[in-house]
């Protein structure tokens, strides 16, 4: 038999029919949120049922405060967001949807619920309502984002059309080097193959450095392959990701169901010789702490270096760009990375909030005391918890940092949680876009180190020089 | 859904890569239901101050307030999945945007919504945005069917579309009743997919 991919393999076991070389997928799991009204007008509309209720999971996390949460949903304070997370909650109890609502102990991100829980599991199909749903194929599984009539699609049938992209292989090897992280790891490959340099691919992250990660790490990394513009990303499942899924709530059970499923898992990979459309390398020893400093993030360089300066970009595209990013951003070609001060902090959002981010803000929390405004929102109620439980809270709460609750909150400055025009900030989050934090707002992003240590600098600093 | 057939209209040239669909509808607007009010928020923080005056966007004045085709750079529509940026070009007039590629969910989503957004390749598109930038107003014409759209000096360019996205626009077509025919099939498909995973069971259950 040929070499297939993981992406063949998971892909193929979900093929229901075709039409003309559209592929009809069964959907294990479907995940939605608050901004998911569209689709449930939609829904309503043409009196659509919801096809497998009980694949669907709804979070309410863009749309919910990082504070006064103990008010409950009438404690919101704008009418209209308070609206988002209460028809999410009317909806998902209308149609029997699972929910994890405002007031759960579990509530949380989206991508940060459903692997705790065990939702998330190797070999599955899983369609989100948010692009970022790309985090989940850190499991080994088929997982990529979608709008709302796509979704309304897979709500009314359980199932979606779609045409199977090529297959691009990112491999990298060798132990990163001290003070980097995995977001450092991903920052850097988008600046390789550009904010489009995955566009119509599916990506397996490979190698040795990727096999070292935790989950945590490959969540992180899976999570921006949409920043390379790509359709999903993946990472295939070995122990790590076994000894993860032990006794999650919806994982099998141990027994013969735990064998059947582990029997499959393990089968999972790409087998050797397997051949992909693209190969792409990189040299993990190689990579530094990053730092965005433009409008998308492929514009992105390494803590040392400068701002570079648009008369020297390779072709006139790039020399337009940069001159219009350096404009927005308020940066001068040429200027050190270190030297951009810093208004305010944000370690949070789907990128970053998981208990290993907090840990390591925390861990460079100790050396100082922020002298900017600095957030930590964890991701969950479930990280949030741990991190309390492991002290990290006190930690960052004597350094002056906020310890908030659960939510997107100012990576999608939805909820209220924003920049102020002009203000500039170091965030954990996934987009540098414009506008993305608050009209206005200058976003650089770094991972969580190098995020707290910018808390206590005020500018951005390279973290290796100061936990070594 | 709308039919998407032919098109002859005021094009406007946008030259920057990487229009993110943050720019295309800012976030904050998300929850505003789906209708006229939609026309206002397409590329809001570009057209309006933090006062509510408009900026000199191109979009704002006379002739690309008329505009049914954007003519852009690649990746296009990149970022979010937030089908709110396609109801934003819709609401404005925008029915066709042609650039040398998308972002893979944007144009999923276009497709759904009777936007057509078509491919071709880089220097054309530059070359169309030329044309446009020299004769400000002027139109250019597409042809689903044929698959061809005709610039501003008359120069028609082939593009290539999926069969099955093409025909479903030029004949508005709603996939969800589409697929109701395959329920048979779905249902026999989890039969076999359940028996091979019992852990997964009927559905999603919590142990």
């Amino acid at each position: 038999m040929t070499a297939r991919t993981m992406f063949e393999k998971i892909w193929n076991s979900h093929v229901v029919a075709e039409e003309e070389g559209e592929i009809l997928l069964y959907v294990d799991r479907a995940l939605i949120h608050e901004g998911s009204s569209h689709a449930f007008v939609a829904l309503a509309k043409n009196n659509h049922k919801v096809a497998r209720p009980q694949q669907v999971f709804a979070f309410t996390d863009h749309y919910v405060p990082t504070t006064g949460r103990e008010k409950g949903i009438p404690g919101i304070a704008v009418a209209e967001i308070r609206d988002m997370v209460s028809n999410l909650q009317d909806n998902a109890a209308r149609h029997g949807i699972n929910i994890f609502g405002f007031d759960d102990p579990r509530q949380g991100i989206l991508h940060i619920v459903p692997p705790e829980q065990g939702i998330t599991q190797p070999g599955l199909l899983i369609a989100g309502a948010d692009s970022h749903t790309s985090t989940h194929g850190a499991f080994g599984a088929i997982a990529f984002g979608m709008g709302a009539s796509d979704m309304t699609h897979v709500m009314a049938t359980q199932a979606t059309w779609q045409r199977k992209p090529k297959t691009l292989r990112i491999t990298a090897n060798g132990q990163l080097g001290f003070g980097v992280s995995p977001k450092d790891i991903i920052l850097a490959v988008i600046a390789k193959i550009g904010a489009a340099g995955g566009v119509g691919h599916a990506i397996e992250y490979a190698g040795s450095t990727f096999a070292a990660m935790s989950m945590e790490g490959r969540m992180t990394v899976c999570n921006m392959s949409i920043e390379a513009g790509a359709r999903c990303g993946m990472i295939a499942p070995d122990e790590t990701t076994f000894s993860y899924m032990q006794g999650r709530p919806f994982a099998p059970k141990k027994g013969a169901e735990w064998d059947a499923a582990m029997a499959r898992w393990k089968a999972l990979p790409s087998d050797a010789g397997a051949t992909f459309d693209r190969e792409v390398s990189l040299d993990a020893a190689e990579i530094e702490p990053m730092v965005t400093w433009g409008v998308n993030p492929e514009m992105a360089g390494a803590v040392g270096s400068n701002v570079p300066d648009p008369k020297n970009a390779p072709d006139e595209r790039r020399r337009s760009d940069w001159t219009m990013a350096l404009d927005y951003m308020g940066l001068t070609a040429g200027m050190a990375l270190t030297d951009i001060k810093v208004d305010r902090v944000f370690i949070g959002s789907c990128t970053n909030s998981r208990i290993e981010d907090i840990r390591a803000a925390a861990e460079v929390a100790r050396h100082g005391r922020a002298v900017i405004p600095a957030w930590v929102v964890p991701g969950s109620k479930t990280v949030k918890a741990q991190a309390e439980k492991e002290g990290l809270d006190r930690i960052l709460l004597e350094a002056g940092f906020e310890w908030r609750d659960p939510g997107c909150s100012m990576c999608t400055a939805i909820n209220g949680d924003q920049l102020q025009p002009g203000e500039r900030s170091a965030s954990t989050s996934n987009r540098n876009f414009r506008n993305r934090q608050g009209p206005g707002g200058r976003t650089h992003l770094v991972s969580p180190a190098m995020a707290a240590a910018a808390a206590l600098k005020g500018h951005f600093t390279d973290v290796r020089d100061l936990i070594k | 859904m709308q039919p998407f057939t032919t098109l002859t209209a005021i094009a406007v040239p946008m030259h920057e890569a990487n229009i993110d669909t943050n720019q295309l509808c800012p976030t904050r607007f998300n929850k505003v239901p789906r209708g006229p009010k939609y026309r206002e928020i397409l590329f809001y923080d570009s057209r309006f101050r933090p006062d509510g005056t408009q900026t000199e966007f191109m979009l704002n004045a006379s002739p690309y307030d008329q505009s049914g085709v954007i003519v852009a750079d690649r990746n296009f529509g990149c970022g979010s999945s937030r089908e709110t940026a396609v109801y934003a070009l819709y609401e404005f007039g925008i029915r066709c945007v042609i650039a040398p590629s998308f972002g893979d969910i944007f144009a999923a989503n276009c497709a759904k919504n009777g936007l057509l957004a078509l491919t071709l390749p880089e220097e054309e598109c530059a070359a169309i945005r030329r044309q446009l930038q020299d004769k400000p107003g002027a139109k250019v014409s597409v042809d689903l069917a044929a698959q061809t759209v005709t610039d501003v000096a008359g120069k028609v360019h082939k593009f290539e579309i999926h069969e099955v996205r093409k025909r479903c626009l030029l004949e508005g077509l709603d996939d969800i009743a589409r697929t109701q025919q395959y329920a048979e099939r779905i249902a026999g498909f989890e039969k076999g997919y359940y028996k091979d995973r019992p852990w997964l069971g009927a559905a999603a259950r919590q142990s």
